[in-house]
């Protein structure tokens, strides 16, 4: 009997076009997650680069840190109100710009541009227009009102590291979502529009059930990328003042790299991560409920 | 049969005789003087072009005389992530053989990931060992044992801008300058021309290390001697925070929170800056060098350090080491100082530092830096300096209020950093 059957080599074809990408997946994700695992576990001094077991104890240190209660409250409201105006705000504009009217090409190109600028430099912009005697307080003083010094108190520096957030990514939704719609059949509309249905009502009766495969697509990456916003924060407000905007992502880094920390901040890595996969698995569980498909 | 094993072992013979001599030839992993092809790695946070040329300079010159080292390399990591990339490359395994260093020399000592200095530098002929002056060593020693040479001692300084303080119609005496004086006049600046009174450079209500140019006057200090207790909530912290807090929110003295001012662009009447930062002056406006105001507990003078060590990870420590004793001897130290104000009494005149020095005058000179140096102390400086500065950052942030309670936010201080202080 032939070894090389056709199953066989259509499986190994399989195998070698995934390969690349499994090699990835390999060096990339599994080899690191198992080595913070392994960190996680260790006390770990980076100036000799001895590694003593400590089994559970950064875990224990999780129950005790101070800080970290405020850092889980920061992050809920950073990722809460990205996520909550980065899809409304994306879904609203695509909605708008959906509509053929001149000047449609170039108002997509103005909300999509930012996406494509550097985080960091978009940042510092930001930065020097935030400042006390910046740009948006001169704006603001110009029209007889005396703006807040946003980044420094708690909840204007919040609103700030999430208003500048939003609006540089709002364009992937944006895009995501005006690709969508233009795939919702007009003969749908048309059906409704003759047997009276307001615009409200095509909306949430046709356009909202016809997207929501793409809502649940830009949630579950604007939920992660949210928890993974690392740039804005370290250079708008360094996690200030106080603890007010210091993220997790953020405290992972300064737990393992500022404070060479690097058992702990493994923890915390660790812990980041289990909160985006029981997101995502939520989301994808939840799916069932509200996402239409054809079928 | 026969012929297979011949080969067999004629393999096997020419593999040993490739790894012997792979490894005698290799400098990797060797200490001994008969090294061959030693690659030292340096690295540094200048990426001041004049700066690294001559460090090339120097490293050329010791390469001549040094065939074994192949190659010295200066690798410019940005300043502001200097201490993170290099702990980053230690943990990693990529340690440099030698590197620059601030205040992360409390940790690296403690961890003992430094090579010991003295034994070398005293027994290298003509570096003169003694010729060091005693302040400048004290941070980088340890049971009296060197662990990195501080080739740059920058004393802070006052740079007034004359233009602007006789714009507003003010006038100081530097001879008998306090901090009070320096506040009203810069008040004065503000309230006439809008400009920002007196900068404490690099401190943005950030780094607040960097606050110790003023509250030394006042007679404070961060901790104890020893480094053990926090006494960030002193009655001469209270004072020196006081004078500061009134200075942001009640006269406008010094810019508040989140006001960009740059004393070098014009655009304030006092700047607290180093010595080394002349260089930033453009000529754009008349200006005098003066050594910190005095203030209640008199005089004071603090300095900004800066060393070079040989990390214990280097694969070449023999080497590393030799080639630092020649970068910092009497001949190197002084082409050195025409960038960094040097640790060796020799050097330390006025008009031999004025030599190399395109902003500052010999009398300027001898008046900030040598005058100042034999009394000076360092800015605050402790093992976990990131996890101290950060800690004492956040909780030092609800100083900066109109309405802030001074005394509870100096305690909040102490309750944040004094566990890692005791640590």
């Amino acid at each position: 009997m032939r070894y090389w059957t056709t199953r066989r080599r259509d499986v190994l074809t399989g195998y070698l076009f995934i390969a690349p990408q499994l090699a990835g997946v390999v060096l990339f994700v599994l080899i690191p997650v198992g080595l913070a695992i392994w960190y996680s576990l260790n006390k770990w001094n980076v100036f000799t680069g001895k590694q003593v077991f400590v089994g559970a104890d950064h875990y224990a240190a999780l129950a005790s840190d101070p800080q970290l209660p405020n850092v889980l409250l920061a992050t809920v409201a950073f990722s809460g109100g990205v996520v909550v105006l980065n899809i409304s705000l994306g879904l609203l504009i695509a909605v708008l710009l959906n509509r053929r009217f001149r000047g449609a090409t170039f108002f997509r190109t103005v909300f999509f541009s930012p996406v494509v600028v550097s985080v960091v430099a978009w940042t510092l912009v930001w930065g020097f227009l935030l400042q006390d005697n910046g740009g948006i307080n001169g704006l603001l003083g110009a029209v007889g009102v005396d703006g807040p010094n946003w980044l420094q108190h708690g909840d204007t520096a919040m609103v700030s590291v999430v208003v500048s957030q939003v609006v540089r990514s709002v364009g992937v939704n944006m895009v995501l979502f005006l690709a969508a719609l233009q795939g919702v059949p007009s003969e749908l509309y048309e059906a409704a529009r003759m047997d009276g249905a307001s615009s409200r009502a095509m909306f949430a009766r046709i356009t909202l059930p016809l997207i929501s495969p793409t809502v649940l697509l830009t949630a579950i990456i604007t939920v992660v990328g949210a928890l993974q916003s690392f740039a804005q924060i370290a250079v708008l407000t360094g996690g200030g003042p106080e603890l007010s905007t210091t993220v997790l992502v953020y405290y992972v880094y300064q737990q393992a790299f500022e404070f060479n920390d690097i058992g702990y901040g493994s923890t915390l890595a660790l812990m980041l991560l289990s909160f985006v996969m029981v997101l995502t698995l939520l989301q994808w569980q939840l799916r069932r409920k509200w996402v239409f498909h054809e079928q | 049969m026969i012929t297979a094993r011949k080969l067999l072992g004629a393999l096997a013979l020419a593999t040993a005789a490739t790894l012997t001599a792979a490894c005698g030839a290799s400098g990797t992993g060797t200490q001994g003087a008969q090294a061959t092809d030693v690659k030292l790695r340096m690295t540094v946070w200048t990426s001041n072009a004049d700066q690294l040329k001559l460090l090339d300079t120097i490293g050329a010159a010791y390469r001549a005389d040094h065939p074994e080292v192949t190659s010295i390399t200066f690798e410019s990591l940005p300043f502001a992530d200097y201490n993170t990339t290099l702990t980053t490359q230690i943990a990693g395994g990529n340690a440099p053989d030698l590197a620059w260093m601030g205040d992360l020399s409390k940790d690296l000592i403690a961890s003992d990931a430094l090579v010991g200095l003295t034994d070398k530098l005293k027994s290298t002929e003509g570096w003169q060992y003694d010729d060091l002056v005693e302040s400048a060593t004290k941070e980088y020693s340890r049971d009296g044992t060197l662990y990195a040479y501080p080739f740059s001692n920058s004393p802070f300084a006052l740079y007034v801008n004359t233009d602007v303080l006789a714009k507003a119609g003010q006038k100081i005496d530097p001879k008998t300058l306090t901090w009070d004086q320096v506040a009203a006049a810069g008040a004065a600046v503000h309230a006439k021309t809008g400009k920002a009174g007196f900068v404490i450079r690099d401190f943005d209500y950030k780094s607040w290390n960097t606050l110790a140019t003023v509250w030394t006057g006042f007679g404070g200090a961060a901790w104890s001697p020893d480094g053990k207790t926090c006494t960030f909530n002193s009655p001469e912290m209270q004072r020196a925070f006081t004078f500061l807090h009134d200075a942001a929110f009640k006269t406008g003295a010094m810019p508040g929170p989140g006001t960009k001012a740059d004393f070098f662009a014009g655009d304030a009447a006092f700047t607290i800056a180093q010595v080394s930062r002349a260089s930033l002056l453009t000529g754009s406006f008349k200006f005098g060098l003066h050594p910190l105001p005095a203030g209640p507990a008199g005089r004071h003078t603090v300095l900004g350090q800066a060393g070079v060590g040989v990390l214990a990870a280097s694969k070449h420590q023999q080497q590393a080491t030799d080639f630092l004793a020649y970068l910092t001897n009497p001949e190197n130290a002084a082409k050195l100082a025409q960038f960094f104000p040097p640790p060796r009494k020799s050097l330390l005149t006025g008009e031999k530092l004025a030599q190399n020095n395109k902003k500052l005058s010999a009398a300027q000179l001898q008046e900030v830096v040598v005058d100042q140096l034999p009394n000076a102390v360092t800015l605050p400086n402790h093992t976990s300096p990131a996890e101290i500065a950060q800690k004492g950052k956040t909780a030092l942030d609800a100083l900066w209020k109109a309405d802030a309670d001074i005394p509870a936010v100096l305690n909040s201080v102490c309750a944040a950093i004094q566990p890692i202080l005791a640590k």
